[in-house]
């Protein structure tokens, strides 16, 4: 039984067919990098994991540890170990980061049938975590995302997956809107969260970030299929000859999806 | 819940007779007949044997308000009230007639006390079961009450007030909220069935929140509820009203009065939560409760501040206020009101900047699901004396789902040009954004929306005293369970 097991998936989006027929077989602590221009379908496939209202499978499945992933509610696939760390993070007025995080935290842990972790103890812990990603104390005490520099917020969603320690993490364009040392920190503490028993799905455009992140397997996304399968140096390949290798047009602008 | 068939004749026969203390004692009732007139505002008045005074003052205030018409303007709607269709006056339960366990207790109820996390001990109390006398809360109690007696402050029900400390009650009585002041408050005044009444000395800090004993004591306060609180120069008190865990009520209407007068220096924290009855899906059954609540700052540099959490009723109506008077003078008013299902409220505040560089804040938190509609109604009013008054009124209101509404009617008067006044409002839905995000870190649909509502609601949540800011936040997602699908 693979870990993850997505086989022959469509989706739409409106009625609109984003995903033609994914297949993707996900072995336990493997890294897959899926690479594709905007518009190709990237975020859906994220979106369509953790379970977003409002995305349509229209054919196909997908098996999380052999069960049926699209049965579940979000919280479920949380609660069963799936992490999506946000393109764009969404902000919470009023709710600090670390109350946000123990709710959640307890939340899950709840799920899995463990023990509420009581205040002191999940302080400890959100310290011990927030050390991996140079979390400062006062990043941990402000509202969740609100007035945080893009940078801040995308360190914020990789100490949120350090907290829930997920066993599939899907980090959707993680090194967007990053410099070069955010970039860095970002990435160190993802690799810091690198272990055999969790499995990353990385999706990005560009191929800096596998530079940090160096994936086990690469796959070319586009117009909602895998064009090309390969392993790292697939990366490299791409980010020397362009998508156009592919007959792929990297248009600029927004995403559709 | 009818009186005894015999009762009507005798306080017919009572009534005709000349008023005089000690009749009382001659009717055996647990209630006076279905009705209100002058007959009954003199029995209410004879059963608490107070007097001549007050019995005069009730019944000016009745006489008036045989005069006055229910007022309308309100974004409430309800069926029309048959004053004459209720009662005016019930003993409080004896305890052979309570519950003698919680095994007898609505299980719905306690399942909601259970969510609360509210005591075994308390929850029996707040179920109204016969207390036993060896009871911990009995004596927890005279330990308050012992030391809330050294430091002089007086803290017992008004009708006690009344007999120990007659001349507080009426120098002070209908100061702030006079009988004539409004169609409920006048009816409040002919037939207030019981309340609190707090005096704290000059200079005294008072050394406990009120709230704690309050809430172990004052289950049974009636549907017509008088409050004063007078804090005298230099002193402080925090008072919480209410409680978290629902209360039922056979009583539908509600209409209760509460006066505040803070002197030179002094300083009222009133804190409120209100969870009466609100109703079954379609609103039916629900209190509907109409509430007049203000205070005054009579000196320099006092302050009143009123904090509220409405989660309750089918209907509310109510407007906490302060009247800035005293230069220096500081009002605030912090309210969170959340309608959910068919709830309807309307309401806000009132600061009445009378004196000079008197200053108030309003921080108000509309929240609506389900059909449920929320008005904020406030005044902000700065006569031509009050120089250097400055205001600051922040009104947000969160919709969830499609079916509520919200509304903000904010009035402003300023009689002076040296005065600041500022009004920011916002209206907002909780996203499916927040909701997806919250969900995909594990919180189910109402761990989310009650997240969220929480951190709208911080603001005022943090003006409650410690404790009850705790449970006050189980309560508002309690209160909004199944509004998101």
């Amino acid at each position: 039984m693979s870990f993850l097991s997505v086989k022959n998936l469509h989706v739409s989006v409106d009625g609109k067919e984003i995903l033609r027929g994914i297949d993707l077989e996900l072995g336990e602590g493997e890294v897959h990098a899926v690479m594709g221009p905007n518009g190709s379908g990237k975020s859906t496939l994220s979106y369509v994991l953790s379970g977003r209202e409002g995305y349509d499978v229209t054919d196909g499945e997908v098996l999380f540890r052999g069960e049926n992933l699209l049965e579940m509610e979000p919280h479920e696939r949380a609660a069963a170990g799936v992490y999506l760390a946000f393109q764009y993070p969404v902000e919470i007025p009023g709710v600090s980061n670390l109350t946000f995080l123990k709710t959640a935290v307890n939340a899950v842990r709840a799920r899995r049938g463990q023990e509420d972790l009581d205040a002191i103890n999940f302080l400890k812990y959100a310290r011990e975590k927030g050390e991996i990603l140079e979390m400062k104390d006062e990043l941990l005490k402000r509202p969740v995302n609100v007035g945080f520099s893009g940078g801040e917020k995308k360190r914020n969603e990789i100490f949120q997956m350090a907290m829930l320690e997920p066993s599939l993490a899907i980090l959707d364009e993680t090194d967007s809107g990053l410099d070069i040392d955010a970039l860095r920190i970002v990435s160190e503490g993802v690799n810091k969260l690198r272990t055999p028993d969790r499995s990353m799905i990385v999706i990005t455009h560009y191929q800096r970030l596998l530079d940090h992140i160096v994936p086990d397997f690469v796959h070319v996304l586009a117009k909602g299929k895998f064009v090309a399968n390969g392993g790292k140096e697939l990366a490299l390949e791409l980010e020397k000859e362009g998508y156009a290798k592919f007959g792929i047009e990297d248009e600029a602008g927004s995403e559709a999806a | 819940m009818t009186p005894p068939a015999e009762t009507a004749p005798v306080i017919e026969e009572a009534a005709k007779s000349e008023y005089k203390y000690g009749f009382v004692t001659e009717i055996d009732s647990e209630f006076a007949p279905k009705g209100l007139n002058e007959d009954i505002v003199r029995f209410i008045s004879a059963k608490k044997e107070e007097p001549e005074w007050l019995l005069e003052w009730r019944l000016t205030a009745y006489r008036h308000w045989l005069t006055m018409k229910e007022p309308k303007w309100a974004f409430v709607d309800y069926p029309e009230i048959d004053f004459q269709d209720a009662y005016y006056y019930a003993a409080p339960k004896r305890d052979e007639d309570k519950p003698q366990s919680l095994d007898e207790v609505d299980p719905k109820l306690l399942e909601t006390y259970e969510k609360l996390g509210i005591p075994l001990a308390e929850q029996a109390v707040l179920a109204g079961v016969a207390v036993d006398a060896v009871f911990d809360s009995v004596s927890v109690a005279t330990t308050f009450k012992e030391k809330l007696t050294e430091a002089g402050v007086v803290f017992c029900p008004i009708s006690e007030a009344v007999q120990t400390h007659p001349e507080l009650v009426q120098k002070y009585l209908g100061t702030v909220v006079p009988y004539t002041d409004n169609f409920y408050a006048t009816l409040n005044s002919a037939v207030f069935s019981d309340g609190t009444f707090v005096y704290v000395p000059k200079g005294v800090r008072c050394p406990m929140e009120l709230s704690t004993y309050f809430r172990i004591n004052a289950a049974n306060t009636g549907q017509f509820e008088r409050t004063l609180i007078v804090a005298d120069e230099g002193s402080y008190v925090s008072y919480l009203e209410g409680c978290t865990a629902p209360m039922r009520d056979e009583n539908q209407l509600h209409a209760a009065v509460v006066e505040l007068i803070a002197m030179e220096g002094a300083e009222i924290k009133y804190s409120t939560v209100q969870n009466w009855y609100p109703g079954d899906e379609d609103g039916k059954g629900g209190i509907y409760n109409f509430v007049t609540k203000r205070g005054i700052c009579k000196g320099a540099n006092s302050k009143i501040s009123w904090t509220q959490v409405e989660t309750g009723s089918a209907v509310t109506w109510k407007y906490p206020s302060c009247v800035l008077e005293g230069e220096n003078s500081v009002g605030e008013f912090y309210s969170v009101a959340i309608t959910n299902n068919r709830q309807q409220a309307d309401t806000g505040t009132k600061m009445v900047h009378v004196g000079k560089n008197t200053k108030s804040t309003i921080i108000s938190k509309g929240i609506s699901a389900g059909k449920g509609q929320n008005t904020y109604r406030g005044l902000v009013k700065a006569l031509a004396g009050a120089e250097g008054a400055r205001n600051f009124t922040q009104c947000d209101s969160l919709l969830i789902g499609d079916e509520c509404g919200a509304h903000t009617v904010p009035y402003i008067e300023v009689g002076n040009p040296l005065s600041q006044v500022e009004h920011e409002a916002t209206t907002s839905k909780i996203s499916e954004d927040q909701l997806f995000y919250c969900q995909q870190r594990g919180l189910d649909p109402e761990e989310a929306v009650s997240l969220i509502v929480n951190g709208f609601c911080k603001e005022v949540l943090k003006e409650l005293p410690m404790e009850f800011a705790v449970e006050a936040q189980k309560l508002l997602g309690v209160t909004l369970e199944g509004s998101v699908g």
